[in-house]
């Protein structure tokens, strides 16, 4: 160890676990936490828009308090508490719910700022020509309210791929907690730490730029 | 002390707790707007190989994951021969990795300060630190203030991270409260009020910051006006009347 700090030969050994409980446990989180998130958040989005009186304001309440409050506890909250009220969830699903709900609250504020960007226009048009709501807001509205929220939405799931290895700290065997447990078996951190750094930026980076890619695009292309 | 601690029992504990969040939040943040500047400054840079060093170094840490970044710093760089205290290493990893986010705020400010600014103070024959100092920063800084607020809220939401790495955080002590046999629910509600009180608390403070800098522009009538209008709708009233 003391002439050689970095082995590669060990570093590549470690790459298939890594791998492998990256793509079962990190990406799965990722794509489950997102389609979650996406879909709560579209929920928290039409009951606020919706004005019922308590409802309205108390999915606000809860929105600005899952917003300004950290992550982690919020799954040890659902990993730990609920099970005493009768609901035990394993550590993937909790890490899931927790991670889909905690986005939520920030993709209904990308939805809401998204509808609110398409022109007052475009509702008047749609009355006067007569449109049922429905068809309004499924011809009209959210067609171009996808487009305003879509580069928004890939930079949550960005983030929240990169908060995924929170749930490494509620057992869930992700690629950080792997590469944890490989560096207890050895007590040699260096390696599978870096590689599962690299991982993470291999993987990130790419997506992000492609993101930025889309972003411009669809800045500059012309309304449909 | 018989039985399962109750709350009252941890006030204490907490409370050294809260201490050692607020403390490792405030350096945490420290050093993030620190780098946010350096490196956004950096990556400002007319020469390729100083924007090229900030372009990597932002792009390496907003693209690893802070976890990762804080198990590094912490397991991996004693192999090294460098050991860091884990408070220590927390703060740097927070301070790092958000700073890396700061630097595109700040970059991002500067250039959206008008360019019409810009050309008038090189007309008046500003040199470039006074250009910077006078004139573009003081407005650069108005623009940056809510999107630093939202990083500042980032960091501290990711704070209790640093309980992996064995720091005595809020986290530490509620957890401790669970190992204890205390009631899991009264403490983690407890725990997430904290940090919610904790988040206003601050983000007061940049909204007080916000005010001073667009007062100090001419854009805002400054902290006494925004406390009027807090107080009451009487003073609108009277603006309305004057109109």
């Amino acid at each position: 160890m003391n002439e050689a700090i970095w082995d590669w030969g060990y570093a590549l050994s470690t790459l298939p676990e890594l791998l492998e409980h990256f793509a079962k446990f990190t990406l799965v989180a990722t794509v489950l936490g997102t389609a979650l998130g996406a879909i709560l958040g579209l929920v928290f989005t039409l009951v606020r828009r919706a004005r019922t009186p308590v409802l309205s304001q108390a999915t606000t309440v809860f929105i600005e308090f899952v917003r300004s409050t950290p992550l982690l506890i919020q799954l040890f909250f659902l990993y730990y508490v609920l099970p005493d009220v009768g609901l035990t969830l394993s550590a993937m699903t909790a890490g899931v719910v927790g991670l889909g709900v905690h986005y939520a609250c920030y993709y209904t504020e990308v939805y809401r700022a998204g509808i609110d960007a398409v022109p007052v226009g475009q509702w008047e048009a749609s009355t006067s020509l007569h449109l049922s709501p429905a068809r309004t807001w499924r011809r009209v509205i959210l067609p171009q309210a996808v487009r305003n929220v879509l580069p928004s939405l890939g930079n949550y799931a960005i983030s929240m791929f990169k908060e995924t290895p929170f749930l490494a700290l509620i057992t869930v065997p992700e690629l950080v907690h792997t590469a944890r447990a490989i560096g207890n078996d050895t007590s040699e951190y260096l390696e599978p730490l870096t590689m599962a750094g690299l991982v993470f930026l291999v993987a990130s980076y790419p997506t992000a730029l492609l993101l930025r890619r889309l972003e411009r695009r669809l800045e500059t292309s012309p309304v449909a | 002390m018989n039985g399962p601690p109750t709350l009252l029992d941890w006030t204490g504990n907490l409370w050294d707790g809260f201490q050692v969040t607020v403390l490792v939040t405030v350096l945490g943040a420290l050093l993030m707007f620190a780098l946010s500047l350096v490196l956004g400054l950096m990556s400002r840079s007319e020469h390729i190989a100083v924007r090229g060093v900030a372009r990597v170094v932002i792009e390496f840490f907003r693209g690893t994951s802070l976890l990762i970044q804080l198990f590094w710093l912490f397991f991996a760089l004693p192999l090294l021969g460098i050991r860091l205290d884990p408070l220590f290493a927390g703060v740097l990893a927070l301070g790092l990795n958000y700073g890396a986010y700061g630097a595109e705020v700040v970059r991002g400010s500067i250039n959206a300060v008008p360019g019409p600014q810009w050309e008038a103070a090189v007309a008046l024959n500003l040199s470039r630190w006074q250009r910077m100092r006078r004139v573009i920063w003081p407005q650069a800084v108005a623009l940056m203030i809510p999107a630093m607020n939202n990083l500042f809220i980032q960091l501290l939401k990711s704070s209790p991270l640093l309980y992996a790495i064995t720091v005595v955080d809020l986290l530490n002590r509620g957890e401790a409260f669970r190992f204890a046999g205390g009631n899991v629910a009264a403490i983690y509600i407890t725990l997430l009020v904290i940090y919610f009180v904790l988040a206003y608390f601050f983000t007061f403070l940049f909204g007080v910051a916000e005010i001073r800098a667009k007062a100090r522009l001419g854009q805002h009538e400054g902290l006494g006006s925004a406390l009027r209008q807090l107080v009451g709708s009487r003073s609108l009233e009277h603006e309305g009347a004057r109109r």
